[in-house]
């Protein structure tokens, strides 16, 4: 039969190619156009997931760690496996009821999804961590411990130096331009923030296949673009941890500081604030708790006096005074005043606290007597030196020589959100007095009162410059870095020899001895040791502080700076508790002590007596003391609240951690802001 | 009896039989590419548990099959055709006592351990029956009577398997028109057809109202262009308002009656989702369990599409390689090894592996339709023509649908995509054909 219609077969064929030309079209848009499947692909199938490095670690000058890492275990769950776990068990365990254990599981869906693992309970105790290891086969595999590396602290000392590591927030994210990630911890505070770069190491990236239902099926690629992590480099520090124990027992229940450098290198050897903190209690899962507690603490805790304290130096600078007129060439040191118990050079006398004739003959029984007129009158002579052509050049003249002692500026020691101290301007004397002003008018500087304070730190490295005969290296905790190349330059800084001042080595050797005198049959006898010979000082500074508005004069601060041994410096310290009346009741057997512990290595039986002593005296003010009580007693009541919810436990409304970051970072900003110069109580 | 052995070989269209063995093949390797799971692959392809291997067996169980057409007699076919259809139509009601529900579907016989799929053996039958009826040698089929047996023949078992909740399967029927139209049904009713997608479409795209001022203006239009031959002929005045009146009639009317009584809201969803738009369906005298099942449904289709075309898109030019694929591999296309695996072919073998085998279908089809056109007698082209329609539907919908241009219809890809019924089915079409084409000499009524 003829096919009539045959011509249709080329329409039917027409139809066909146009169809399969449409498909081809859009095969070619799909696969080859403009367009993101790969990627959205990618984000399907591979997760990305980041290899936590072990930060470095940091020993003291013995080699002795004293910042490690420890693995804290968190209890993980998930949710798709519950099926059949005894729950019971884990409430037990875990001291949490039925409740609790549902909404945990409900959050951890929320979070993750029910077939990724969610925390939940992080970091746990020691003794619930054993409980659980013992017992995980009967509640796997729905629940499982998982491993998170965290900082420990054998010492439990040098909380303010080696600082404490925190979840990077959102600013720093921005401000890093996302070197960092969500989740990633970073040094917030001391020696963890400074050598960040160096502790860090390096993340690894493990790249794994995952299904449709989020669950890792195997890594990528067999690995090819996976990178390992590189831990962190290790840290060698100048601190001799024995020490800074000794030093942050002696501070306890005082509010002050001690610091303790090596003045030959620099390298600090202690350095301790009071009151200090136990810097486990800034990890692990109770530290935003005691974060918070030590915040509202009137004591500051949290606050680094060494490098923030700002005091009065008192008459701990009068060796400095001295270095001044001597490189001035105001006077020599065969120089005398005859002072009869204070110091009438200006309108109103200074009182001075000897009075029997020739106690200030010359420069070294001046200083050994801490004569408050013969330094008044070096200050005088050396501000108003007609050479310089002026009181206020003469003052800026001393001003820099302040400066390059290394006050009123910041010496740049390695730990961050240090203070630089005051050190008046001459505009500051200008305004305040209408630009009629005189070397009378600020003579008091020349004993350390008046419009100038100094860190502790500071007087350490004033004591080490006067040790060296005239330079200093910038103070610093870290003298070498494992496997360090040229390309770290942290540390080139702390190499550098400051020189301060053209005095020849004669003249420093005329203010040593001066400094001997004071520990020989001065005012510092307390601090002598047997066997050593020490160069000391003693300062007593007054002080004012605002009690419910009014300005008030406080108890006087108690200094005392030191460096031993005179022939052969090995370490200087300075040393101040608050309110704790003369340099030589307190501050000068501390610093004893430190030097004792430092050269000899022990400390004997009697001493030992002696730093028992010291410890368990408090000297805070009452006012201090009373709102610490308050506060006290507060955390009390919380705590006992919180173990009676732990008893009966009930619905809990953590905030979200986010927040909860935001407002740690915004207490820490508040915990390291310096204080005005006179403290308001 | 001697010179009666008979030699299978005998005219034979091997390129055909070529070209059929390699997609199977392609479709195997595809199948083993998104459930080989690191077993044994001998073991895996000796147990019969896994996919590939079951895949396997049933290509045994058609090379069986084909085997035994080739030997059959062509006459046969011719004989029995009309038995079939009966057969075939028992076979699509049996279901409805019979029935077990899986995956939704309500189409699926079983007895003891098979399960079976009339709608999908029914093509044949189908095909077989319309050949037949065709090729009668007293038809007409320029009668408006003859041609409304043809469709009847054909819109019985559509229309029963739409009782089956299988629109998808029934809108393969559609495509014996195409035979029709080859066998001299006028080409208005093509036209007729095509217009009245274009007007679907269109209603899916554009507003109601819009598109109804859209089709007056343009019939206006059509009215002052041709106002010189209207004053001649007056009939292309009712001609242009009829259809005017049709246009708008189904527009405004047909397609929103069609959509909100006929389909299921999911399958109104997924057909606007084709086209880019979310609506929401009238959803208040739903009870809530079939709330959440049309939210399931328009998810999971929703969800298909996107992962099939990120898994298409994501293999560029060349492809990542079989079992290279992240998306076929890790079961992020659901379906992927039935109705969705064209993705496979489109992550691992990329453009090229696309083109390569949509070539390879075409190729079949024109082959087809070159054998059908060799055919001396009426029932060969025209069961010839059905087989290359009824393929042709199933490559454009499935292939379509896992590019997004075609809204999510669950029909498999001709001899790739994974289950028994459907390979089967399409080899006994296939085998049939050749088993005709190599008696193309003789003719059969």
């Amino acid at each position: 039969m003829p096919a009539f219609n045959q011509s249709r077969q080329y329409i039917i064929r027409i139809i066909f190619v146009a169809t399969f030309i449409v498909l081809a079209l859009r095969l070619l848009f799909l696969q080859l156009g403009p367009s993101n499947y790969d990627t959205l692909a990618m984000d399907n199938a591979v997760s990305k997931k980041v290899v936590f490095p072990d930060r470095g670690i940091i020993f003291d000058r013995k080699g002795r760690s004293i910042l490690e890492n420890t693995q804290t275990y968190d209890l993980m769950v998930l949710p798709t496996l519950l099926k059949g776990i005894d729950t019971l068990g884990i409430c037990t365990i875990l001291k949490i009821d039925k409740e609790e254990f549902r909404e945990r599981v409900i959050g951890a869906i929320v979070k993750n999804g029910r077939y990724r693992p969610s925390i939940f309970e992080s970091v746990l105790p020691i003794e619930t961590f054993v409980q659980l290891q013992e017992n995980i086969f009967r509640f796997e595999p729905g629940f499982f411990l998982q491993e998170r590396p965290s900082r420990s602290y054998p010492y439990k000392a040098a909380a303010h130096i080696l600082g404490y590591v925190g979840e990077v927030d959102s600013a720093v994210l921005k401000r890093t331009n996302y070197f960092y990630q969500m989740g990633d911890y970073m040094g917030l505070s001391g020696l963890e923030r400074f050598y960040e770069s160096v502790l860090m190491g390096q993340r690894g990236v493990r790249y794994q296949i995952k299904d449709n239902k989020n669950r890792i099926v195997g890594s990528y690629e067999n690995g090819k673009f996976d990178s390992t992590a590189i831990a962190g480099r290790n840290l060698r520090s100048s601190i001799d941890i024995d020490v800074q124990v000794l030093a942050e027992r002696l501070l306890k229940n005082k509010l002050g500081a001690i610091v303790a450098i090596d003045p030959k290198t620099g390298g600090i050897i202690a350095m301790a604030s009071g009151p200090t903190y136990d810097p486990n209690e800034l990890t692990g899962s109770n530290r935003r708790t005691n974060f918070s507690w030590m915040l509202r603490d009137t004591a500051r805790p949290l606050f680094n006096r060494a490098i923030k304290g700002q005091y009065p130096p008192g008459s701990t600078v009068k060796p400095m005074g001295a270095l001044i007129a001597l490189d001035e060439g105001v006077i020599t040191e065969s120089y005398g005043l005859g002072c009869s118990g204070a110091y009438h050079g200006c309108r109103r006398p200074i009182k001075c606290t000897h009075k029997n004739p020739g106690h200030a003959a010359n420069l070294r029984l001046a200083l050994a007597n801490s004569c408050n007129s013969y330094f008044s009158h070096l200050y005088r002579l050396a501000v108003d030196n007609p050479r310089l052509g002026g009181t206020v050049n003469g003052y800026l003249k001393w001003k820099q020589y302040m400066n390059s002692f290394g006050f009123g500026v910041k010496l740049g020691v390695d730990l961050p959100s240090e203070d630089k101290g005051f050190i008046a301007d001459t505009s500051f004397y200008n305004r305040l007095y209408n630009r009629s002003w005189s070397s009378c008018t600020n003579v008091f500087l020349g004993i350390g009162q008046g419009e100038m304070q100094a860190t502790p730190l500071q007087m350490a490295n004033m004591l080490c410059i006067i040790a060296n005969n005239g330079y200093y290296y910038t103070p610093h905790f870290i003298s070498s870095i494992d496997g360090e190349q040229t390309t770290d330059t942290l540390l080139n800084r702390y190499r550098v020899k400051h020189k301060v001042t053209k005095i020849p080595a004669s003249v420093y050797k005329t203010v040593q001895l001066g400094m001997q005198d004071v520990i020989e049959n001065g005012s510092g006898r307390v601090a002598r040791i047997e066997g050593i010979n020490i160069g000391g000082k003693t300062g007593t500074a007054e002080n004012y502080g605002i009690i419910s508005g009014r300005r008030e004069k406080l108890k006087d601060h108690s200094w005392f700076v030191c460096f031993a041994p005179i022939e052969n410096p090995k370490i200087a310290v300075a040393v101040i508790v608050e309110n704790a009346g003369y340099g030589a009741t307190w501050a000068g057997p501390m610093a004893s002590l430190i030097m004792e512990k430092y050269l000899k290595d022990t400390l004997s039986e009697s001493r030992l007596k002696e730093v028992e002593r010291i410890e368990n005296t408090e000297i805070i003010l009452p006012i201090v003391r009373l709102k610490r009580a308050k506060i006290d007693l507060l955390k009390k009541e919380r705590l006992n609240k919180l173990q009676l919810k732990a008893q009966s436990p009930s619905v809990k409304k953590p905030l979200s951690t986010p927040t909860k970051n935001k407002a740690i970072t915004q207490l820490h900003k508040e915990a390291v802001k310096p204080r005005n110069e006179e403290q308001v109580i | 009896m001697k010179n009666k052995s008979f030699d299978i070989s005998k005219g034979v269209d091997w390129t055909l039989i070529i070209v059929y063995v390699t997609l199977v093949l392609f479709g195997i390797a595809s199948i083993f590419a998104t459930t080989y799971r690191d077993e044994s692959v001998i073991q895996g392809f000796l147990s019969f548990k896994t996919d590939y291997s079951r895949q396997f067996l049933y290509f045994g169980i058609s090379g069986v099959l084909a085997t035994f057409i080739l030997l059959t007699d062509s006459k046969f076919f011719t004989a029995t055709a009309n038995v079939f259809y009966f057969f075939g139509i028992i076979l699509l009601l049996l279901v409805f006592p019979f029935h077990t529900e899986v995956k939704g579907t309500e189409s699926i016989i079983r007895f003891s351990g098979f399960q079976l799929q009339p709608a999908e053996l029914c093509k044949v039958f189908v095909n077989l029956a319309l050949a037949k009826y065709l090729s009668s040698i007293d038809l007409n089929f320029k009668k408006i009577r003859s041609q409304l047996i043809a469709a009847s023949l054909v819109l019985v078992p559509a229309a029963i398997t739409i009782f089956q909740s299988e629109t998808g399967l029934a809108l393969v029927y559609l495509s014996f028109f195409l035979v029709m139209y080859r066998e001299g049904l006028p080409s208005a009713i093509l036209v007729i057809g095509i217009s009245m997608a274009v007007l679907v479409i269109l209603t899916l795209l554009i507003d109601q109202n819009i598109l109804a001022i859209l089709l007056t203006v343009s019939a206006l239009l059509f009215l002052y262009v041709t106002r010189l031959q209207i004053k001649r002929n007056k009939s292309i005045v009712y001609l242009v308002v009829s259809i005017w009146v049709i246009a708008v009639g189904v527009q405004r009317f047909a397609v929103p009656y069609f959509f909100s009584n006929i389909l299921k809201p999911y399958q109104v969803q997924r057909i606007y989702a084709t086209v880019g738009k979310e609506i929401s369906v009238d959803t208040k005298n739903m009870s809530e369990e079939e709330l959440k099942k049309m939210e399931d449904k328009k998810r999971a289709g929703n969800y298909n599409v996107k992962q099939s075309k990120i898994a298409i898109g994501s293999g560029g030019f060349f492809g990542k390689g079989l079992m290279k694929g992240t998306q076929t591999r890790y079961d992020f296309v659901p379906e992927q090894r039935t109705d969705f695996i064209f993705c496979t072919i489109g992550e691992g073998f990329g453009f090229m592996g696309s083109i390569v085998l949509l070539g390879l279908y075409l190729f079949m089809l024109f082959r087809i339709v070159n054998m059908a056109e060799r055919q001396r007698s009426t029932f060969s082209r025209s069961y010839a023509y059905g087989v290359a329609s009824v393929l042709f539907f199933h490559i454009f919908v499935n292939i379509g649908m896992t590019v997004g241009i075609v809204p999510v219809i669950g029909i498999p890809l001709p001899f790739m995509s994974y289950g028994g019924t459907s390979l089967i089915t399409f080899t006994v079409l296939l085998f049939i054909l050749i088993r005709l084409d190599a008696d193309r000499q003789m003719t059969l009524r």
